[in-house]
């Protein structure tokens, strides 16, 4: 079996590890007894949560088919191995819409549900986890468990937001929400301080399905967190505005150094803080753009340069939410690094069935790195240090770096977590935040 | 809208092929060994759009099965237009070379099955005046190389039997598709390591269905294999016999 380079999204881990292709959801598990296996779909994780180093991935790129599809109630069943894009193609023209979208729809639906990932939407709709009907659960000794909220309930729990440790989820049932059509009715705001975020989002909240903003974390003083603040909902039938058609671009090269510095991050910064002259837009914006911007230029982590980026995606609770953002947006205008992918989510207080669910009732921040090395680091653990205090958490889905002791202090379910955990399966993070000190 | 049997519809190629056709709103008839992978292809496509989808268990091998099939097809589909044959092993070279039997059931697999087939099929549609076969060959057909030559020389087979098919039925109206893949990063070539040259299934797939639409005689695919494989033609025996390919 040949030995594959892999990597994850930020480019930044490379493992050289066994890859199995699987080619059915009827096969059993390949059986090799010494090594760990870990299920590995398209490669979006940022850090080491999808890279097993030393053992086996179970690439299931190649579980991309439907298994079921009802366009009266929206209830989708396909392998774990199918993207969301490929949902959205077929689902979209139908009048079906993903419930939860993360911001990029090339995940795989087995991803989405490891990682239990959040969208625009979280603070009416929860997490990809809250809409799943159920799954199945293909264990190492061949055990197959047919999980729901009522079924299996303690593997439904531990496997969404699972990592990928418990087992293989070879399919999945989900359940779509309904739409007119595929435009969005989207407003841009541009704002000046955290404080008039907030209030954004308490103006917002609850009548937009969808709000995010952009921050500048590149300003500092009494411009500190300012951005732009996007919120939309759905369009009525009837408000189509015309065709749209999908143009996606490749970054065709890796460039000898990252294109983001301070330089280019403070122009970038202050040119896209004034992209618009009002105060307020509105348009009717395909769902495309509106929610995956970034998806239109394929492998555009390549911008990073060699050294690759780290991201840096955090949530805190609402009580210290503030004062918390605000400490961490000084810190990082501070150091001059960043980027001008830089987010700001206020996440609502659905629970998520997910043991190690990522989101909470709070706000959550997320913010790139061009990788620097050990000045990154140090200054990454200022930022701990503020996520800790607050009783705030990382997010493992973006994360290759964070402490054992953050991890564990954030998700306090991880001991009762270990109990669903496959005998052979592991993943680098998993070692990394569990067997070290 | 066509009417198509895929024979071998398990195969990368030939699924990737099959979801262009159930969305085009295509009728096919489905046939593969493996009944529950069988099945969950057939639901696949249904649930994207394919308006009729018949499934059909049967080893190519089995020469005797063909006829049956064919039936079976013709019934369920009242009347076929289009055939994809795409079913096929790749075993290593190296242990062919120490075995007859494997060597043999290559050859048959590769080959003699796509002439079994192919000599039903061209006498039907050459009875119905009508109908498109498009055959997954290789590249490896071209010319034998030391790595590849026994899968080569099954492909080398089925390139020049569907060479003369499409003479012969020229005069029918029946068109012969030679269909060559270079590399295809498939689960067939998931011990290659690979590199630039490899395309993916999907890739593949769309030129396929693109030289059945503008009837192709003969396409590489990707194209740049046609390049490719002029070059590694030209090189004289006497050279050829010392590279490592």
């Amino acid at each position: 079996m040949p030995k594959q380079l892999l990597t994850s999204w930020g480019r930044v881990l490379h493992t050289e590890q066994d890859v199995i292709t699987l080619l059915s959801r009827f096969d059993s598990l390949p059986n090799n007894s010494a090594d760990s296996v870990l299920p590995y779909g398209n490669g979006r994780s940022y850090g080491d949560s999808c890279l097993n180093e030393g053992g086996t991935s179970l690439k299931t790129s190649v579980l991309d088919r439907f298994i079921g599809f009802d366009p009266g109630t929206g209830v989708l069943c396909c392998e774990s191995g199918v993207l969301l894009s490929e949902i959205l193609r077929l689902v979209v023209p139908q009048g079906w819409f993903l419930s939860v979208t993360p911001g990029t729809r090339f995940v795989t639906v087995g991803g989405a549900i490891a990682n239990d990932v959040h969208g625009k939407n979280h603070h009416l709709t929860g997490t990809f986890g809250l809409h799943i009907r159920q799954f199945e659960l293909l264990r190492s000794d061949g055990e197959r468990m047919i999980c729901s909220a009522t079924d299996n309930a303690d593997y439904f729990s531990a496997t969404i937001g699972g990592l990928g440790l418990t087992g293989l989820i070879t399919w999945a049932e989900i359940q779509l929400r309904r739409i007119g059509n595929p435009w969005i009715d989207a407003e841009t705001i541009r704002y000046e301080s955290l404080e008039e975020f907030f209030a954004l989002c308490e103006e917002s909240d609850r009548d937009y399905e969808y709000t995010v903003s952009w921050v500048d974390c590149a300003s500092k003083g009494k411009r500190l967190g300012r951005g732009l603040f996007m919120r939309g909902n759905h369009a009525p039938v009837g408000a189509e505005p015309g065709k749209y058609s999908t143009k996606i671009r490749t970054f065709p090269f890796v460039p000898p150094v990252s294109m983001v510095n301070s330089l280019t991050l403070k122009a970038f910064n202050t040119a896209y803080y004034h992209k618009q002259f009002q105060k307020q837009t509105r348009q009717i914006q395909h769902y495309e753009p509106f929610f995956y911007p970034l998806d239109g230029i394929l492998e555009w982590n390549r911008m990073y340069g060699p050294s690759g980026f780290y991201q840096y995606q955090c949530v805190i609770p609402t009580q210290y939410g503030k004062k918390a953002i605000s400490d961490l947006l000084k810190e990082i205008a501070q150091s001059g690094m960043g980027s001008f992918l830089a987010v700001l989510k206020v996440c609502g207080d659905l629970q998520s069935p997910g043991m190690l669910s990522f989101p909470m009732g709070g706000v959550s921040l997320a913010l790139d790195f061009p990788n620097r090395g050990e000045r990154l680091h140090n200054m990454f653990s200022r930022l701990d240090n503020i996520v800790g205090s607050a009783g705030g958490r990382l997010y493992p889905a973006k994360d290759g770096r964070m402490s054992a002791s953050l991890f564990r202090s954030g998700y306090p379910r991880h001991q009762e977590f270990t109990k669903y955990i496959d005998p052979h399966f592991s993943s680098s993070f998993w070692r990394r935040v569990m067997e070290s000190a | 809208m066509r009417k198509i049997l895929i024979v071998g519809v398990t195969s990368a190629i030939a699924e990737a092929t099959a979801r262009i056709w159930a969305q085009r709103g295509d009728q096919l008839f489905l046939v593969a060994r493996n009944k529950e992978r069988l099945e969950a292809i057939a639901d696949d496509l249904r649930v994207r759009g394919c308006p009729k989808v018949e499934t059909y268990c049967m080893d190519a091998n089995d020469f005797e099965a063909h006829v049956p099939m064919l039936d079976a097809a013709d019934r369920a589909l009242n009347g076929l237009d289009t055939v994809l044959i795409a079913h096929g092993t790749l075993s290593v070279q190296a242990v062919c070379q120490q075995s007859v039997e494997l060597t043999m059931q290559e050859i048959r697999t590769n080959a003699l099955s796509f002439i079994a087939l192919l000599t039903h099929i061209a006498n039907r549609f050459e009875q119905q005046q009508k109908g498109t076969i498009a055959v997954i060959s290789s590249v490896a057909g071209d010319r034998g190389r030391q790595s590849n030559y026994i899968y080569g020389s099954a492909k080398a087979m089925v390139t020049t039997f569907t060479s003369g098919l499409r003479q012969r039925l020229l005069k029918s109206g029946v068109h012969v598709v030679t269909i060559k893949p270079g590399f295809v990063d498939t689960p067939m070539t998931k011990e290659f390591k690979k590199g630039i040259l490899w395309a993916s299934p999907d890739k593949i797939s769309y030129q396929i269905h693109m030289a059945i639409e503008n009837r192709r005689n003969i396409t590489y695919t990707p194209k740049y294999w046609w390049l490719i494989m002029c070059v590694i033609k030209a090189i004289p025996e006497n050279l050829f016999k010392r590279v490592r390919l």
